[in-house]
């Protein structure tokens, strides 16, 4: 009716798609899934399901414990006691996050093999000359994929618990001393109750990104439910089956997301911005080093080991007078390229989605719902989305064909499916969260008398986002960009499932290579997922001492 | 002028629609200055969205010198109003100087006219060469001069503010409300402001109107209003105000005071 509601429909359409986008491969898989032959459910729940179920449970189970109890630990030690270091500490306990799980895995089946460096040196050490002397025992096991995941997972619990114990009232933990409690006691009875929502937030980040896993688990033999979603498709080409155990992993999600929202039922504390944060206690002497020697553990074994391995090969082969082949090349050049596309469609959709809730403030419960549902997407595994998205996919290039043969036109192949597009719209999807609540949250802090400031001053809604808003927005859309420009480098789940033919990315090279046995120019690949890796890193430690204003 | 008749506005609020405007009637020479005085939640600033255009009516006409702003299902955008408004929190762009603040809604004159008119403005409002700061580096007085001049700009058929004086000290209000109707005299606008605080209104307002649960009390000169109270009511706020500013000076002068 009025011009505003003309100049706004752009961006309520750009949500409805984006919502479109997300919910279509979910609706697929259901469909699919309910559809599919009776016998396969048989078979599945028979043959597949029980060890795939039993193992990615056990895995998810140990991971959690383990990398709870490193953010928690870690939080606390930094937190509540002062020791050399600590500062640096603080955020270089973050820097584990810079290294995906597949690399962690391939770095450390290499360092830890029976004839690596470490059991090299320590038998060195010890005096013997054989590997069937001396060995450790094979990483290549449900508790060694448990350690190598918690070690480079624990920063999500971390990052979490560590913001809420930083907001504390010290009165909190000082009237539990004064009623009677021990150091340890005040940390069981008030900080760590105080603490759960935050760690349950961190937490199920954690098993999210166990469950998004592929490389890991594959490397170090363990049957998940995303390594049985992928060989049912690629080695067994059952789709139908992929479908099911994919669907599968989806209820495992629900309900992982529905526990955590469950836990924090009621869980709101109000906490006073002016009161004071606990003031660590001061470790001296040996308790201070000793203190310093713990917080050091976790980045070394999450980060400073692995990413020192990585680049002593990089080294070694670059300094043999080779360099990286132009496959490799090529490889980067396509990682980079598939990354920035899906960067500026996701920075496009969140831009509309944020602003179309701006320019709509008194929004019906539909379309706010519309607009939480396009952030869904980074809880669904990347084999899982890819799975999901084939058929909408095969459907529009079926549609698509049929028009060539109604029109007359000569077919011109696959438009979507296979080509680098579907693997940016899978990008897009898991990640189309960050923009959305980067840009949300920066266009709540421009007050909305700017709006109508603007309006008065005669600018529409566009030139009201041209001259004021995106202007004041620049921070939050530059950081955006970044996490998901390196998160979509990294990604490889949904990129192995989705690649076109003789397309690789970084990760799916370093994939390739880890999956041969042959240890080549992947350390190179894998040295670059991890540098660009550190640039959010570099980020989140400059945002986390910052004071929320 | 500005004619109000018989506005009605309503919010949805917990699944029913709250009334704020119970068909409100209002008239407003050209060139004079009115001022809406009333308790907080009376609905002063509703009437100011109405007008600015950023509220639908449920019934009534807005006009501004015989053109239609608002009826029932009609609404020009708040672009094409002609309206300026100053606000409460003066609503500077923090990304752009002094000088492109008040510039900004002149982005239809050429880049040269815009300077000579930007700098006149600021020549009016007193804050000659201060054409390259930053809003933050701006006094509260300084920003609300800012807004003020910024909101002249375009030359608007009627200059909306609200709650002009809140941000600013005690000693300063009294001084920048003659200020302000001395410049607003001067730009020879028609201009309506809403304030909680009588003596504000009494300082600047060629009329008074008292708004009291969505409806007009009374609406008259600033001698009449305060000679000839149209309701006990009135009466009683406009007394009690007086007396309460007295008792709040004699706490400031450092008397004794039960307020200490």
């Amino acid at each position: 009716m009025t011009s505003s509601r003309l100049q706004s429909w752009p961006w309520h359409a750009g949500t409805a798609l984006a919502a479109l986008g997300v919910l279509a491969p979910i609706l697929a898989l259901v469909g699919q899934a309910g559809q599919g032959s009776g016998a396969h459910w048989g078979h599945l729940l028979q043959f597949v399901l029980p060890d795939v179920l039993a193992q990615t449970l056990g895995l998810l189970a140990g991971v959690g414990l383990l990398a709870a109890a490193l953010g928690v630990g870690a939080a606390w030690l930094v937190t509540a006691y002062d020791f050399p270091g600590r500062k640096a500490l603080s955020w270089a306990l973050l820097l584990p996050l810079a290294v995906p799980t597949y690399i962690v895995a391939y770095a450390y089946l290499d360092i830890l093999h029976p004839i690596g460096p470490l059991q090299e040196a320590i038998r060195a050490l010890l005096g013997y000359s054989s590997p069937r002397e001396f060995r450790l025992p094979d990483p290549r096991s449900l508790p060694g994929a448990i350690v190598l995941l918690a070690f480079v997972l624990y920063p999500y619990v971390y990052l979490t618990t560590r913001s809420l114990f930083a907001s504390q009232a010290a009165h909190l933990m000082e009237a539990a001393r004064l009623l009677g409690y021990g150091p340890w006691g005040a940390f069981r009875r008030v900080a760590l109750p105080l603490a759960r929502p935050a760690i349950a937030v961190g937490l199920c980040l954690v098993l999210l990104e166990t469950l998004n896993d592929i490389g890991a688990s594959e490397f170090l033999g363990v049957q998940t439910l995303t390594v049985a979603i992928y060989t049912t498709w690629i080695t067994r080409s059952d789709l139908a089956g992929a479908a099911q155990i994919a669907l599968v992993a989806l209820a495992l999600v629900t309900a992982l997301i529905t526990i955590e929202r469950y836990s924090r039922r009621r869980l709101r504390y109000t906490g006073n911005r002016r009161a004071a944060p606990i003031r660590p206690q001061r470790l001296s002497g040996l308790a201070g080093w000793l203190a310093t020697l713990l917080g050091l553990t976790p980045i070394v074994i999450g980060f400073v080991a692995p990413a020192t391995y990585l680049l002593a090969l990089t080294l070694e082969r670059l300094g043999a007078g080779q360099g990286p082949s132009s496959a490799l090349l090529r490889a980067a050049g396509q990682t980079l390229g598939v990354s920035a596309l899906a960067t500026v469609i996701a920075l496009g959709l969140g831009l509309a989605i944020a602003w179309s809730r701006r320019i709509l403030p008194r929004a019906r419960a539909w379309q706010l719902a519309l607009s939480r549902l396009t952030t869904l997407g980074y809880a669904v595994p990347g084999t899982v989305l890819a799975i999901g998205l084939l058929f909408p996919l095969m459907a529009i290039e079926h549609g698509l064909a049929a028009l060539r043969a109604a029109t007359g036109l000569d077919p011109a192949g696959l438009v979507l499916l296979g080509t680098p597009a579907a693997l940016a719209l899978a990008y897009v999807i898991r990640f189309l969260t960050i923009p959305v609540g980067t840009l949300e949250a920066g266009l709540d802090r421009i007050p909305p008398s700017m709006d109508q400031a603007a309006r008065l001053l005669g600018e529409n809604v566009h030139g009201m986002l041209r001259r004021v808003h995106l202007p004041l927005l620049r921070p939050a859309l530059a950081a955006s960009a970044l996490l998901v420009f390196v998160d979509a480098m990294k990604e490889l789940p949904a990129t192995l499932l989705l690649r076109p033919l003789n397309f690789d990315t970084l990760a799916t090279w370093l994939y390739a290579e880890a999956a041969r046995g042959t240890y080549e120019e992947g350390a190179i690949a894998a040295l670059g997922i991890v540098a660009a890796g550190l640039l959010p890193v570099i980020l989140l430690a400059r945002l986390m001492d910052r004071p929320a204003s | 002028m500005l004619e109000l008749d018989r506005i009605s506005l309503s919010y949805a609020a917990d699944g029913g629609r709250r009334t704020v405007l119970r068909e409100l009637d209002l008239h407003l020479e050209r060139g004079q200055i009115a001022c809406l005085l009333g308790a907080s939640g009376c609905g002063k600033t509703s009437v100011l969205r109405a007008i600015a255009g950023f509220e639908p009516l449920d019934s009534g006409t807005i006009r501004l010198d015989g053109r239609l702003l608002s009826g029932t299902g009609f609404r020009v955008e708040p672009e094409q109003r002609r309206v300026g408004m100053m606000f409460q929190d003066y609503a500077l762009f923090p990304h752009l100087d002094v000088a492109a603040n008040v510039g900004f809604g002149l982005r239809r004159l050429d880049a040269s006219e815009r300077r000579r008119r930007v700098r006149d403005l600021l020549d009016l409002v007193g804050l000659t060469g201060q054409e390259t700061r930053r809003p933050h580096e701006l006094s509260g007085g300084q920003q609300q001069r800012v807004a003020l001049a910024r909101a002249l700009a375009p030359e608007p058929d009627l200059l909306l503010l609200d709650e002009p004086f809140s941000n600013l000290d005690v000693d300063a209000r009294e001084r920048l409300a003659f200020e302000l109707r001395d410049l607003l005299k001067a730009a020879d606008r028609t201009a309506l402001l809403v304030t909680h605080n009588q003596a504000e209104a009494f300082a600047v307002a060629d009329r008074i109107g008292i708004l009291k649960a969505g409806r007009l009390a009374q609406w008259d000169t600033p001698y009449g209003m305060h000679h000839h109270p149209a309701t006990p009511e009135i009466a009683a706020f406009i007394h009690r105000e007086a007396l309460m500013s007295r008792r709040a000076q004699a706490c400031l002068r450092g008397a004794p005071s039960v307020a200490a």
